[in-house]
């Protein structure tokens, strides 16, 4: 449709670079001030198509030079991205440091890394639970060996902490229920150590899984933590490798993913199977969540009177989206 | 490096003390990692004779160690180990240690065995001891209300405060103290409780608090006043540190930044600084005034007390010793550095009188300076006022004769050999 089309020319969205020369510059132009909805629509679209014309040319051109220069083209360039861009975290903790590994030799989980403790695991959820929670609690206690799941009958934790220590538990599980759907997590290490607050969103039962495979076996699995960098990292890595008894069984090929990224921790329960020395297949089994962390307490659950080593501040520690905590 | 120079002096959870030096950036372990145990951890802090040159350290174990700022080393260690729990104060009065334990066991060790002892009650959660009177400590802990000791006296305390009145559902108000604090000029004393509670008591007018506010809801586990005494920052086990008034009890501001429980507040005497430590493993510094961070140093271990130094004309002590130079003769004399780097060059000298390769290294910092005999000088501009403040240091005699001699020479000309 003819009238349709302005008469000016689609504004440049930068100056040439010898504006200086050229006195007679189209003044700056946004499609936006088009009052018109189809006109401006129309404008726009053209805008776009122009730009992406542009950059298919530049592409085009630059990929004619890279091959016309062969092996003396200069390496691609990195492009950025958020990971790349993380902001220095002084927290990241130095293999040699030997103030941290002393202070890790003696923390709370030094019992478990030494071997003088091996996990037997309580695991139990809010009041009232739901399908989808109970479910995963079974499945949970699938992938955990020596865990045991109790249904909780209105209980209050800071009861059910001493009883757990008399019968020798080492780790307490509370999977937190909202509107039927699994939304948190906390983890307490029993004797006296620290208490971890999550988020967890995105929680699949293995029966949702696509591509899955059999049941899980009985076997210990192995355990694989990715990315816990910082100091505050390492406790919770820590944490979630006290959970898991110390001698996987590799031959049961199963193996649990704790992956950090962006501060956001994925769950997720492996068999493998290797074809060759370079290709695995992988068979996703038990269930998967995700978990994002809230607090760290030290000592066993107390959220009113007990001291908190971390806690998420949105409005303090969320202003960069370059900057990660864990 | 200098130990003296540090600003702030900080405990840990592992046993070790650590001196940061905020000017210049940097932290320092002044103890052995090798020899440490979970069992010293430090529960107490405070200065030693004569103050703010001795750090006396309360570790779990029961013993209480002096660290000479001087010598960067410790001098001495104390077996202090009587009464069940963790030292909750440390003081010195009078050539003497005051020690409390949470058992309620508050202990006067003197040199000769005649040590005083009062039992304070159980559960108790600090123990502080007045500025002015140094023979008065007040105590406080849970379920143990707040009471003012004279050292002195045996019988009992001086002052026993009284719990607040039945609240509105006519239940009693349960008692937490966690950190009492004098005000100074007066007698009296502003707590902190666990129910984030801060009361100020008056032992002239009444036994029952004169002021009473509630800031957040957890508990609030340190406290410390401001300079003009009108003021208190707290910091409680969420990270939140606040400036309340206790003339009208409001809160007048917050500080951000502390991510985990803050251990130890402490307000500098005349700058407007406060400095915090927390479990989060870093030390904070904040100024009040603008409510903004000024200096904020990883420390790795998760920290437990701190001490503030007092001196206050940190801009005179700018930059660090090796980059006292000079650039060749230029004109531009009015580089001031400060007298303090001279001074400092000639105490070291005093320490490392026969230490050449000290010396040597020094002189491998900066080339241009020049060598006089066995001083090492810089190219600096002095003040007028330079001999009044050598007299304030302890350099000997022959060494300020030689620098007045100096100073004659670097007014006249500039330096010369």
């Amino acid at each position: 449709m003819g009238p349709k089309r302005e008469v000016r020319k689609r504004p440049e969205p930068e100056p040439e670079p010898e504006a200086e020369a050229e006195p007679q510059f189209p003044p700056h132009f946004n499609v936006s001030e088009i009052k018109n909805k189809q006109r401006r629509q129309m404008m726009y679209q053209r805008l776009r198509q122009a730009k992406r014309k542009e950059q298919l040319a530049a592409k085009k051109k630059r990929q004619k030079e890279r091959e016309a220069l062969g092996d003396k083209a200069p390496p691609k360039p990195v492009p950025k991205t958020i990971e790349n861009q993380r902001v220095y975290d002084e927290t990241v903790v130095d293999p040699n440091d030997e103030e941290v590994a002393f202070d890790e030799a003696t923390d709370e989980f030094s019992s478990y890394f030494n071997r003088e403790t091996s996990p037997k695991i309580l695991i139990t959820t809010s009041d009232r639970p739901r399908g989808r929670t109970v479910r995963l609690c079974e499945q949970l206690s699938k992938v955990m060996p020596n865990s045991h799941v109790y249904y909780r009958r209105g209980l209050a934790l800071k009861k059910v902490i001493p009883q757990c220590i008399a019968r020798g538990f080492t780790d307490l599980l509370v999977i937190n229920e909202d509107r039927k759907i699994p939304n948190g997590l906390i983890i307490s290490h029993l004797p006296n150590g620290p208490t971890v607050h999550f988020k967890m969103s995105n929680a699949r039962l293995s029966k949702e899984l696509k591509r899955r495979g059999k049941e899980p076996t009985e076997h210990v699995p192995e355990v694989i933590l990715n990315n816990f960098s910082t100091r505050l990292g390492h406790t919770i890595g820590r944490m979630f490798a006290s959970l898991f008894p110390h001698d996987p069984h590799f031959r049961g090929r199963q193996v649990v993913t704790f992956h950090n990224q962006r501060d956001y921790i994925f769950f997720r329960f492996h068999r493998y199977i290797f074809q060759n020395e370079k290709r695995v297949g992988l068979q996703e089994l038990g269930p998967r969540f995700t978990l994002k962390l809230r607090s760290l307490q030290k000592g066993t659950f107390d959220s009113k009177y007990g001291e908190y080593e971390w806690v998420h501040k949105r409005h303090e520690m969320d202003t960069s989206r370059r900057k990660f905590h864990l | 490096m200098a130990a003296r120079w540090n600003h702030v002096w900080v405990g840990t959870e592992t046993g070790i003390l650590k001196g940061v030096n905020l000017q210049q950036k940097r932290a320092t372990n002044y103890t052995n990692i090798s020899t440490l145990s979970r069992d010293q951890e430090i529960c107490a802090m405070c200065w030693g004779y004569p103050p703010e040159s001795e750090v006396l350290l309360g570790c779990l174990n029961g013993t209480v160690k002096v660290f000479s700022t001087e010598k960067e080393k410790f001098t001495e260690f104390r077996d202090c180990s009587r009464g069940e729990g963790p030292f909750r104060g440390l003081a010195t009065y009078d050539s003497s240690l005051i020690t409390c334990v949470e058992s309620g066991l508050l202990k006067v060790w003197k040199e000769q065995t005649d040590h005083a002892e009062l039992q304070v009650g159980p559960g108790v959660c600090r123990m502080r001891q007045q500025s002015d009177r140094m023979e008065r400590v007040a105590t406080g802990g849970k379920e143990n209300e707040l009471k003012v000791w004279d050292v002195q006296v045996s019988q009992g305390p001086v002052f026993t405060a009284k719990n607040v009145r039945n609240d509105w559902l006519d239940l009693r108000v349960p008692v937490w103290v966690r950190d009492v604090q004098f005000i100074p000029a007066s007698d009296k004393i502003v707590t902190c409780t666990g129910y984030s509670q801060v009361r100020v008591y008056d032992p002239n007018t009444q036994r029952r608090p004169v002021l009473q506010m509630t800031y957040g809801e957890y508990p609030l586990t340190a406290l410390s006043l401001m300079s003009d005494a009108n003021s208190v920052v707290v910091g409680n086990t969420h990270g939140e540190l606040a400036v309340l008034d206790l003339r009208k009890g409001k809160l007048l501001k917050c500080l951000k930044g502390q991510a985990g429980s803050v251990r130890d507040v402490q307000c500098h005497p005349s700058l407007p600084l406060v400095a915090s430590c927390g479990l989060d493993r870093f030390l904070r510094v904040h100024h009040v005034a603008e409510k903004r961070l000024l200096y904020k140093v990883y420390l790795k271990s998760q920290l437990s007390c701190l001490l503030f130094t007092s001196r206050d004309n940190w801009e005179a002590e700018e930059k660090p010793l090796g980059e006292v130079t000079v650039k060749e003769e230029e004109e531009d004399d009015d580089k001031y550095i400060g007298p303090k780097f001279l001074l400092a060059a000639g105490e070291r000298e005093l320490r490392e009188k026969d230490n050449d390769s000290k010396l040597t290294e020094c002189c491998k910092r900066d080339n241009t300076s020049k060598i006089l005999g066995n001083k090492l000088f810089s190219n600096v501009l002095l003040p007028e006022n330079l001999e009044n403040m050598i007299g304030n240091f302890k350099l000997n005699t022959k060494i300020i004769s030689d620098l007045l001699n100096h100073i004659g020479h670097w007014r006249n000309n500039k330096l010369t050999c």
